[in-house]
């Protein structure tokens, strides 16, 4: 897209400029380039998590360096790579934003930690870790921050019902998921 | 002319109407004297001076600030002086949801009153849980400190909040002064963990 202001032409950034800087630098490594609702979205191996993010923050083109969000998806039936950690990526200047995933085997969940690069990712790390449980190797303070520092499991992890198993006072099968149901 | 008219047979206003005054506790009277049981005038002081101590998170916060309002007015019912130290408070007033990380906050609110004390769960939440059958709310404030009354509602309108109120100064009214010693409410203590 080519627009004109004051006389000057600015080239923006585009998905395609992206995804083709990215190539170049990455090849192969880098998988599943989509663009959903016009967002571009894509993978790659959990321990070059930080060469990507680094790489995108310091590109003179990219400058992708605010970090919008960070989560984790469970995906139970996706043996091997159960596990999913995804960054939102904001570049400023060009105003476009991106979806960045690696996915982790849930018997190791070692991804190496993003908040030396982005402040913020030190909170939603902590988040992260405490409902998925992904170990963020190199994080300064990884424990539990919104759930209960006494809690024995990470409750968004789709093995865990929704419902609170500690009580006693319901009629399961008044709620649909007793005997009768 | 109006279609419709009200008061057409209009009455003079009556103070004595509107104005309710505590009645005396049984006893035995004269001129200049009157006799009674201690814990019936102790019951009767406290049960109208009791001082709310609202511990208010969500909604049901919303409707006890109605409740407190002019409209419902709780003044009405001696706990004018609504406290925000539970070192003064007699009525500890849950209202919402709490969640297991606000679980030692309360119970902690609660072991700062003195005795004796009083709790009134306000709405579902804070009685049971209610909707949030999830494993971040604790389900039921009765799972950290004793309660006294439960006012069930989602949420409970203020002529709830009122209803539960007078049954708490029924309690307070006929509870006995040695209750607060006695054997049985030192188990019930000893089973929620507090000396």
């Amino acid at each position: 897209m080519i627009l004109k202001f004051r006389n000057i032409q600015l080239v923006s950034l585009t998905n395609e400029i992206i995804q083709q800087k990215l190539i170049e630098k990455f090849g192969e490594e880098l998988a599943n380039f989509e663009e959903p609702y016009g967002m571009l979205t894509f993978e790659a191996p959990k321990d070059i998590n930080l060469k990507v993010l680094q790489f995108l923050f310091d590109d003179e083109i990219l400058q992708f360096k605010f970090m919008t969000d960070l989560c984790a998806v469970h995906y139970p039936d996706n043996v091997g790579r159960e596990l999913a950690v995804v960054y939102h990526l904001h570049n400023l200047v060009d105003n476009i934003r991106i979806r960045f995933k690696v996915f982790t085997n849930i018997n190791n969940t070692d991804v190496f930690t993003a908040s030396k690069l982005f402040a913020a990712a030190n909170w939603m790390e902590r988040e992260t870790y405490d409902f998925y449980g992904i170990n963020f190797v190199g994080h300064s303070n990884l424990k539990r921050i919104l759930n209960v520092d006494e809690m024995d499991y990470f409750p968004m992890r789709k093995e865990f019902p929704l419902e609170d198993q500690t009580r006693t006072d319901k009629d399961d099968e008044m709620f649909g998921r007793g005997r009768l149901n | 002319m109006r279609p419709v008219r009200f008061n057409i047979f209009g009455k003079e206003a009556n103070i004595a109407d509107a104005v309710a005054t505590v009645q005396p506790p049984p006893g035995f009277g004269g001129e200049g004297f009157f006799t009674s049981k201690m814990s019936d005038v102790v019951g009767l002081a406290r049960k109208n001076s009791l001082w709310p101590l609202p511990f208010a998170t969500s909604c049901c916060g919303i409707e006890f600030m109605a409740t407190m309002g002019s409209h419902y007015d709780l003044s009405r019912f001696g706990s004018e002086r609504v406290g925000f130290s539970p070192r003064q408070c007699d009525l500890l007033m849950v209202m919402g949801t709490i969640s297991k990380k606000m679980g030692p906050v309360l119970r902690q609110v609660y072991l700062q009153m003195a005795e004796p004390r009083w709790v009134m769960a306000v709405g579902a939440c804070a009685s049971s849980g209610g909707i949030f059958d999830t494993y971040s709310v604790l389900q039921g404030i009765d799972q950290v400190i004793p309660v006294d009354v439960y006012v069930p509602g989602c949420p409970p309108r203020p002529e709830a909040i009122i209803d539960g109120f007078m049954r708490i100064q029924d309690l307070v009214g006929q509870e006995s002064v040695r209750r607060r010693n006695g054997a049985q409410y030192q188990a019930l203590m000893t089973s929620y963990g507090i000396d």
